[in-house]
């Protein structure tokens, strides 16, 4: 699938400016998204270690367990297939923790982290498992209670407000991450029957 | 608020440590080395999307196609300001925020507009980019329905900001 998103994806925009003339600006982008990719792992690269490192000894001194088995009942209900005091259910709880906060940046690494430790478990190594979907569907909904980016540049443009949004944007998305939920569960159980 | 919670994540789990006697200078160097080669196993996943997506935002097809399909949104009464909003938001971070800065320039932050845009950039992410991440960093081929699961849900976010923005300030 994400095989042919890259082809559609470079096919479509090739062809497309070509034909509306505008190929310069797709000769430019070719040349700098170089750049912009640099400075995205540039800018990641200390997030992964500091986070990686304390997840480390979180991880020896049993830390992840504890929260595991302490969120253990309540991340079942989410993920089903999840092992009881899976490790997996400790970065769940912290990514999904970390974007509530609006600390999107540093939720990646925890994100990663679930994502590696699921894998772990997977039986079939090629295909995504029941768990991962629904912790990409979690992520993708993003539940966030103070969406700090977008408050800064309300302000930037003079915004009589900028904060006024946050009840309105909590009340959505948790309304749209709950109905995202819902969709996984249905969509979970028309993919098994076919 | 912000600013006590990482210090205070990072103090709790040194003490921990501290408490249980791990060896924690030892084990942090671990998990920074893990840190490392994670980014250089994401690094290109990361330039590989950058490029695609890239490669379709300059095309200029996405405004193209939504200009020419806006008369059909002004039928439904959905703003046809915010189509482009909500199409490049699953796509693009950076460009979907560049979208809201002009949209906040064109007819204010405070404006029904405004509010919406803000609304839609802040209850949805951006699907495409972590589907592709987050898959091919495990070495996942097979993504099954998530793409799809994905993007309805995005769509539903885009649907439930609009009518939430006319119920909460109007």
């Amino acid at each position: 699938m994400i095989n042919y998103i890259f082809g559609i994806f470079i096919v479509l925009g090739v062809v497309y400016s070509f034909i509306s003339g505008n190929i310069n600006a797709v000769n430019d982008s070719l040349i700098t998204s170089g750049d912009t990719a640099i400075s995205m792992i540039i800018k990641m690269i200390p997030l992964l270690c500091l986070w990686l490192g304390i997840m480390k000894i979180a991880e020896e001194s049993g830390l992840i367990k504890k929260i595991s088995s302490l969120l253990s009942k309540f991340i079942h209900l989410l993920f089903p297939e999840l092992k009881k005091n899976s490790n997996s259910i400790s970065y769940i709880a912290t990514s999904i923790a970390m974007n509530m906060l609006g600390l999107g940046n540093a939720a990646t690494p925890f994100s990663l982290k679930a994502m590696k430790s699921m894998q772990e478990d997977n039986s079939n190594k090629a295909v995504a498992s029941r768990s991962m979907i629904t912790f990409l569907v979690i992520n993708t909904a993003s539940v966030t209670i103070i969406p700090t980016t977008i408050i800064s540049i309300r302000s930037l443009n003079n915004s009589g407000n900028p904060t006024e949004i946050i009840p309105a944007c909590i009340i959505t998305t948790f309304l749209s991450c709950f109905l995202a939920l819902v969709f996984d569960r249905i969509f979970y159980y028309v993919w098994r029957k076919n | 608020m912000q600013a006590i919670i990482i210090p205070f994540i990072v103090l709790f789990v040194i003490l921990y440590g501290f408490f249980k006697k791990v060896d924690l200078y030892e084990f942090f160097l671990n998990g920074v080395r893990e840190g490392l080669f994670m980014a250089l196993k994401i690094f290109p996943t990361i330039f590989a999307m950058t490029v695609c997506i890239n490669i379709v935002i300059k095309s200029n097809i996405i405004n193209d196609i939504v200009n020419f399909i806006s008369p059909f949104f002004n039928y439904l009464k959905f703003p046809s300001e915010l189509v482009t909003l909500s199409i490049m938001r699953p796509i693009s971070g950076n460009s979907s925020l560049i979208i809201m800065d002009n949209l906040f320039k064109t007819y204010g932050p405070d404006s029904f507009i405004g509010r919406a845009a803000s609304i839609i950039q802040g209850s949805s992410d951006t699907t495409l980019y972590i589907i592709g991440l987050y898959f091919s960093t495990v070495g996942i081929k097979k993504i099954k329905y998530s793409l799809i699961v994905g993007l309805l849900a995005d769509l539903t976010a885009v649907v439930i900001s609009i009518m939430v923005v006319r119920w909460w300030f109007y």
